[in-house]
């Protein structure tokens, strides 16, 4: 089976998710029509078919969707594109010559020749076992994410009292749901003294409730054998170390993790492309290209996004620059491009390095603030000149920002080395 | 005239805007802070009659794809109506095929309002 020819498509897309089908669309509008998608789950869609909670789309179709509507109306639109997709169809491997291997139960192992290759693999939440709580391993202890798929795709309710560690988005969507679900949620405990979710969460998912949102606090220790029969949270210093006396016992009988989200990014790795130890996705150019031609990067494969429009806009332009480079190839430079740096309370930015010569007239560069800030500025340098100066009422980590970077501001400054973002207090 | 102002987090939109909220006399005059028209009507609206958009899952009959069907009122109803429609939504099931909009549950615990599919099945 391995000595078939490989099946060869212009642009083959890992993921069918948020990221793949917006990237998919793209590229077929880009005027390539020879797209696959490849997809692990049995249906498109990817985490938004778990997602039934309102407040998507507001951005791109100027109405609020649950996530399911939010997925069928890019669904819909490759369906009458006609753009052929693989369900039950998991990657195993992707070469850097752009050859990617898949299995499924219906065709066993497939191999398939890429002209372009967008990985759209989304993330994955951090599981217990990467935090150092205490205690047995008993039952009843759940990622949100787990917890969201029991409840809204499989019917089952995880527990009756719950305490969610961490102040992640799906934490904070999971606190309603089960208190809606008839299940009480004691406490949302977060070991930061800020929340790690959206403003609008923490409203319309706690407050709206009266759950109550513990910052600075974390778990010490878990109860209970074969299922959770309490936990224990107590108060941290500045060094986030749990402060001796401010123990609370919860009883309840669920613990539901919501500690943050990691790129899934094994194949890229495995690929040999370069990962941010920041983001842990690929770093990336103008075009989203990571450090293998040819192959691109989209969605929270790349960064973890809040806000699933910018995951489609991210993802359209990932597409559209694959699709380009199966129809004209790119001829290889010398560099990546000027540079992005992240200083001064900027953790990160996408892309890392900007090529004034390929970009468009305007490029979104996101990126992630390390802390939470009150009216500060976000400067856009270029060598030491500044170019950007903007004030921010509120910053935090738990939203994604961006600058719009023009071409002509490059173009006009030949020999700029260095593209700085950074905060700044006046 | 009595004048006091609210400040609130907008939460039509994940943006999130810091809004600040003008009434005189418990009427909503002005509100600040807000990027979107949006947010103008949320604030006058959250400070005298708050509203949400429910969603829940419902089990589906005679479906091969699914066991749930994702649902919500098709539009906001007042907060503390909230556990009166997921009540109401105890027991409901739909039948497939169900369509994006399909009304699963006609005006929900007396708001007037339908609960619908956000989901095929």
């Amino acid at each position: 089976m391995m000595t078939q020819t490989p099946e060869r498509h212009a642009v083959v897309i890992v993921g069918g998710g948020p990221a793949g089908l917006a990237a998919a669309i793209a590229a077929h509008e880009a005027g390539e029509h020879d797209v696959l998608i490849l997809e692990r789950d049995t249906q498109l869609g990817g985490i938004l078919n778990q997602c039934i909670h309102n407040g998507f789309g507001l951005h791109t179709f100027k109405e609020e969707l649950t996530g399911p509507e939010y997925a069928a109306r890019f669904i819909d639109r490759a369906a009458e594109l006609g753009i052929p997709y693989r369900l039950g169809t998991m990657v195993l491997d992707i070469s850097p010559e752009r050859v990617v291997t898949t299995v499924s139960a219906d065709r066993g192992i497939e191999r398939f020749e890429a002209g372009a290759i967008v990985l759209a693999m989304g993330c994955r939440e951090r599981p217990r076992g990467a935090l150092a709580t205490p205690g047995y391993r008993p039952a009843g202890v759940y990622s949100a994410g787990t917890a969201q798929r029991l409840v809204n795709i499989e019917g089952e309710l995880p527990g009756r009292e719950v305490v969610i560690l961490g102040s992640g988005d799906i934490g904070l969507i999971m606190a309603r749901r089960m208190t809606l679900e008839g299940a009480h949620v004691a406490c949302v405990s977060e070991i930061m003294p800020y929340s790690g979710g959206l403003k609008r969460n923490i409203v319309q998912c706690l407050d709206d409730y009266g759950i109550p949102l513990l910052l600075s606090h974390t778990v010490v220790d878990v109860e209970g054998r074969d299922r959770v029969e309490a936990v224990t949270i107590a108060e941290v210093d500045e060094r986030l170390q749990p402060i001796p006396g401010t123990e609370v016992r919860y009883p309840c009988d669920t613990l539901m993790l919501s500690v943050g989200l990691l790129p899934e990014n094994e194949l890229s790795r495995e690929a040999g492309i370069e990962l941010s130890p920041v983001t842990r996705g690929p770093v990336v150019d103008q075009s989203l290209q990571t450090s293998i031609p040819g192959i691109f990067a989209c969605g929270n494969v790349l960064h973890v996004h809040d806000l699933v429009d910018f995951v489609s806009q991210e993802a359209a332009a990932a597409g559209a620059q694959a699709a380009r480079f199966a129809q004209e190839g790119v001829e290889p430079t010398e560099t990546r491009g000027i540079p992005v740096k992240a200083i001064d309370g900027v953790r990160y930015t996408v892309p890392s390095y900007v090529d004034p010569q390929k970009m468009d007239d305007t490029l979104t560069v996101r990126f992630r603030v390390a802390n939470e800030y009150r009216n500060r500025y976000v400067s856009v340098y270029l060598d030491d000149e500044r170019i950007q100066h903007r004030k921010k009422r509120v910053m935090a980590p738990g939203e994604m920002e961006q600058v719009v970077l023009k071409r002509a501001d490059l173009m006009e400054r030949a020999g700029v080395s260095s593209i700085t973002v950074k905060l700044e207090e006046e | 005239m009595a004048k006091e102002t609210r400040e609130l987090i907008c939460i039509n939109c994940p943006m999130g805007c810091p809004l600040t909220v003008t009434l005189e006399d418990g009427v909503a005059t002005s509100v600040t802070g807000n990027t979107c028209p949006r947010g103008d009507s949320y604030g006058r609206k959250e400070v005298t009659n708050p509203t949400r958009i429910v969603t829940s899952s419902v089990p589906v009959d005679g479906s091969a794809i699914e066991r749930m069907v994702s649902v919500k009122t098709a539009s906001d109803v007042p907060k503390e109506k909230i556990f009166d429609v997921v009540k109401a939504l105890i027991g409901v099931h739909a039948t497939a095929p169900v369509e994006i909009g399909d009304v699963i549950l006609a005006d929900v615990a007396g708001t007037g309002v339908d609960v619908i599919a956000t989901k095929r099945a």
